[in-house]
């Protein structure tokens, strides 16, 4: 497996996040200090995240020169944050909208593992690859489905829900492959999707197209205004006549068919699908989101900030390996990465008077 | 303690404010506790007393004004201190941990140890002292919390007071989790606590049983004490209800134009029942009309406008809007008629506090603005720019977060909500709740203005002059029944109070 993997702490549950708002509200200061009026604005908040990337970029020229500033280097980044990327996406709305999804790795593997059966492969055979991207887009969108389900109609917390779609989907997953890896042989699937236009990958062009369709979807649509009102007060929400719990169980769906589109792309790259695919994904979603500046709450959701998340991990990754430094020294700047990120989102976060 | 031989006060709280933004929640309070009594502090939802008792554990800091306990001045700088000099607070919720044992609850916090060991012997022996000398030696100290009864609950958060060594114990609203037995079985308790020279400040609104239990009684209104230390026995009933509810402050209220001829029944509502909150409840509200449901809190009343709103579900009875029957237990069934809602809670139910102004007024018709799914955003601003101003919320800009907004202009930008939807029926829960003394009138100009445009408006209100001031019809709500519907005009405010206490006490 060509995989780089970031691992992370696991995140906390959202209710743990919780805080009972009321007391929050009560001592609320209006008045910000100028500093963090300019950290809560999206401009503020981006800027730190280009600075930080504006460094790792600086000390990845410094210590492995030309290699890493080398054009192919950087697609060979963009190209494996691309991925996760369109995971991270999703699951930017998911959080944002007051929820959690520890299931995506799973779902990615199954989604990856149901569309490489031999079964598929000959029916895509006969008529068209896109049979197999079909495949994987049902099984992402049916376990995102479940997912939405159990946890808006079912009320189950989303931790739990999600937990045990984890366990399950990759369970699943083992059995019908029997823990064998299936090589893709669609030849014309592998070179559609590992090729380039105008010497940018296909997968990063994808990984482009949805961020681009999150931010529109999240900033200008009437999607994503409800979004954030379900994930800044569900009961506000349902009392302006939103349907709370259709809209909850959408999020886990739409995030569902960004795992699907996700395997897609890791069978092209890896050209196999196999129930090892997306391990820790679920780990390195949440932290890119998280460090990207969304609320872990609800509420408040940025894309170009995940963008940014998801750009800095895979940078990180990237000047390491070339640098010969572990996987283990990774992980413990990533988890460093994360803490003071989020250190400072609730500095900003206090300031305001509220998580 | 020679306070307790001299009779002096044990607390004093004198000019107490405690402002928040936009808001006095207190605005000069006066306590005075002496050892051994029971006092009880009486007033309404949003008077007050639950910041009051908050300053009193320390957890909230006062902007003015000083307490002494003992006859020393002191400062309750957080909840540790108050701790410390012996008060101690039992929430409504009460702050136990279900997972652990009696005794470990019970000196959660100040566990017994020895060089950092628990020692679990010694903390159960205790425990057991301290259930016995609160008459309940059949709750074992190993049992676990969560599987006690919320009375057995309330007797663990009394223990854990007594642990303190506390000298005062806060209750708020003890007995609104119990049943009839039980609430003797507190008062026993109680009894018992101040028979050695505990004193114990004891809040509800249930008169009754301030009537059996309490020695003295101040009445908070507005966040201002209307009435100090007032002896229990030499006070009516009737006083008490007219100190909690009556006017304090002259209100202007909009002149009702006669030239105005009410429209069609909109609104009807046909023998709606939720068992043990109100029975066959029976109105109709016409276009342009405003009436107002009047009780006591605990009446019913709110919980009748909820389900007219579908936020619950009632058992039996419809709603009808424009002839049109509501599906049971659906707000969206609602919104989609044209009923809006201003919740009781406005930050908890209302609003997205975060947000803009623009983004809470136009979230309930996004549909309106949305082309394809996509926010028509310029439309979107200048409507909700539009209404802002046609309600004058102040400060202007739709764009700012709503929680930098006072009370007033929060209330206005959930009206604007409603008035950007377009609806027919407006449900407003305690429309003045939070809301500066002179941002009233404009809320209540703003309302019969509403009405006046053809919107039938419900207003729930704990106060008794705001109802009979601003509706045209007065429903008065007893114990979950309508005893009385008639124009506001034909009835006083004693009238309305006879009549709440008829079904109440009689």
């Amino acid at each position: 497996m060509s995989e780089q993997t970031t691992p992370a702490p696991a995140a906390p549950p959202p209710d743990e996040q919780r805080r009972v708002e009321a007391a929050a509200v009560e001592t609320a200061e209006v008045t910000g200090s100028q500093f963090a009026r300019i950290m809560d604005s999206s401009v503020g908040r981006n800027l730190g995240l280009v600075i930080a990337l504006v460094i790792l970029i600086v000390v990845g020229g410094v210590t492995a020169g030309d290699r890493f500033l080398s054009v192919d280097n950087m697609l060979t980044i963009l190209r494996l944050a691309s991925v996760i990327g369109v995971v991270s996406i999703g699951m930017t709305f998911v959080i944002t909208g007051g929820g959690i999804d520890l299931s995506v790795g799973a779902i990615v593997a199954l989604a990856s593992v149901w569309a490489t059966t031999l079964a598929t492969q000959t029916m895509a055979e006969d008529t068209h690859w896109i049979v197999m991207v079909l495949v994987a887009f049902a099984v992402g969108g049916g376990c995102g489905l479940v997912n939405g389900l159990l946890i808006a109609y079912g009320r189950i917390a989303p931790f739990i829900v999600t937990l045990a779609m984890l366990a399950s989907a990759r369970g699943l997953a083992e059995i019908i492959s029997d823990r064998k890896t299936q090589i893709v042989s669609n030849r014309d699937f592998v070179q559609f999707f590992g090729d380039s236009v105008l010497g940018v990958p296909v997968l990063v062009i994808i990984f482009a197209l949805v961020a681009i369709g999150g931010w529109v979807l999240l900033n200008r649509t009437t999607f994503g205004r409800r979004t954030l009102a379900v994930g800044g007060n569900a009961e506000a929400a349902r009392l302006a006549g939103i349907d709370v719990r259709r809209h909850t169980a959408m999020l886990y769906v739409l995030l569902g068919l960004a795992c699907g589109l996700a395997a897609v792309m890791l069978m092209a790259r890896t050209t196999t699908g196999t129930s090892t695919h997306g391990g820790l994904y679920e780990l390195q979603s949440i932290a890119a989101v998280v460090i990207g500046g969304t609320l872990l709450s609800g509420g408040r959701g940025t894309i170009v900030g995940t963008v940014f998340g998801v750009l800095i991990f895979n940078t990180l990754t990237n000047v390491f390996t070339l640098n010969n430094k572990n996987s283990s020294t990774q992980a413990v700047a990533t988890g460093v990465i994360i803490v003071v990120a989020v250190l400072l989102q609730q500095r900003v976060g206090r300031s305001r008077g509220s998580t | 303690m020679t306070d307790l031989d001299t009779g002096g006060p044990l607390l004093s709280m004198a000019g107490i404010v405690k402002i928040f933004p936009g808001v006095r929640a207190l605005d000069g309070v006066d306590l005075d506790v002496r050892p051994g009594e029971v006092h009880a502090l009486l007033g309404q939802n949003g008077a007050g007393k639950s910041t009051l008792i908050k300053v009193l554990a320390g957890a909230h800091q006062p902007d003015e004004g000083t307490i002494t306990w003992a006859g020393e001045q002191v400062r309750l700088n957080n909840p540790v201190a108050a701790m410390r000099r012996g008060i101690a607070t039992i929430y409504q919720e009460l702050d136990l941990v279900d997972g652990l044992s009696v005794a470990e609850n019970v000196f959660l916090g100040h566990e017994q140890s020895n060089a950092g060991f628990v020692r679990p012997g010694t903390a159960v022996q205790a425990t057991r002292a301290l259930l016995q000398r609160l008459g309940h030696a059949d709750i074992s100290p190993r049992r676990e919390v969560g599987r006690l009864s919320a009375a057995g609950k309330q007797i663990v958060s009394m223990a854990r007071a007594l642990s303190h060594d506390a000298r005062l114990i806060v209750m708020d609203e003890p007995s609104a989790v119990l049943d009839g037995g039980e609430v003797d079985n507190l008062f026993r308790v109680i009894r018992d606590l101040t028979a050695d020279g505990v004193a114990v400040v004891y809040i509800s609104h249930r008169l009754e049983e301030i009537r059996k239990i309490a020695d003295r009684v101040t009445v908070l209104k507005d966040g201002r004490t209307v009435a100090t230390s007032l002896p229990v026995a030499d006070t009516t009933t009737a006083e008490l209800i007219r100190l909690m509810t009556g006017r304090s402050i002259e209100f202007v209220f909009p002149e009702q134009d006669d030239s105005v001829t009410l429209g069609e029944p909109v609104l009807r509502v046909d023998g709606l029942s939720r068992p043990g909150e109100f029975t066959d409840v029976t109105f109709t509200v016409r276009a342009g009309e405003i009436v107002g449901l009047a009780g006591l809190v605990g009446s019913g009343r709110s919980e009748i406008l909820e389900t007219v709103y579908g936020a619950r579900k009632a058992s039996a009875g419809i709603v009808t809007v424009d002839g049109k029957a509501m599906r049971k237990g659906s707000v969206r069934a609602a919104v989609g008629a044209g009923v809006g809602l201003a919740p009781e809670e406005r930050k908890s139910q209302g609003l997205l506090l975060d947000q803009s102004v623009a983004r809470n007024i136009s979230l309930a018709s996004l549909r309106q603005f949305a082309r394809s799914g996509f926010v028509r955003r310029g439309d979107e601003q200048t409507a909700a720019k539009q209404h802002a101003e046609s309600l004058d919320v102040r400060p202007a800009g739709v764009e700012r977060p709503v929680r930098t907004l006072s009370g007033g202009n929060q209330q206005k930008v959930v009206l604007a909500r409603w008035l950007l939807r377009g609806c027919r029926v407006l449900l407003l829960d305690e429309p003045t709740r939070g809301v500066d003394v002179g941002a009233r009138s404009e809320i209540y100009a703003l309302i019969r203005r509403l009405a006046d445009d053809g919107v039938a408006v419900v207003v729930v209100s704990s106060e008794v002059p705001e109802v009979l001031g601003l509706a045209d019809r007065v429903l008065v709500i007893s114990e979950g029944r309508i005893v009385h519907e008639g124009p506001a005009a034909d009835i006083d405010e004693h009238r309305v109070l006879d009549l709440v206490m008829e079904g109440r006490v009689a």
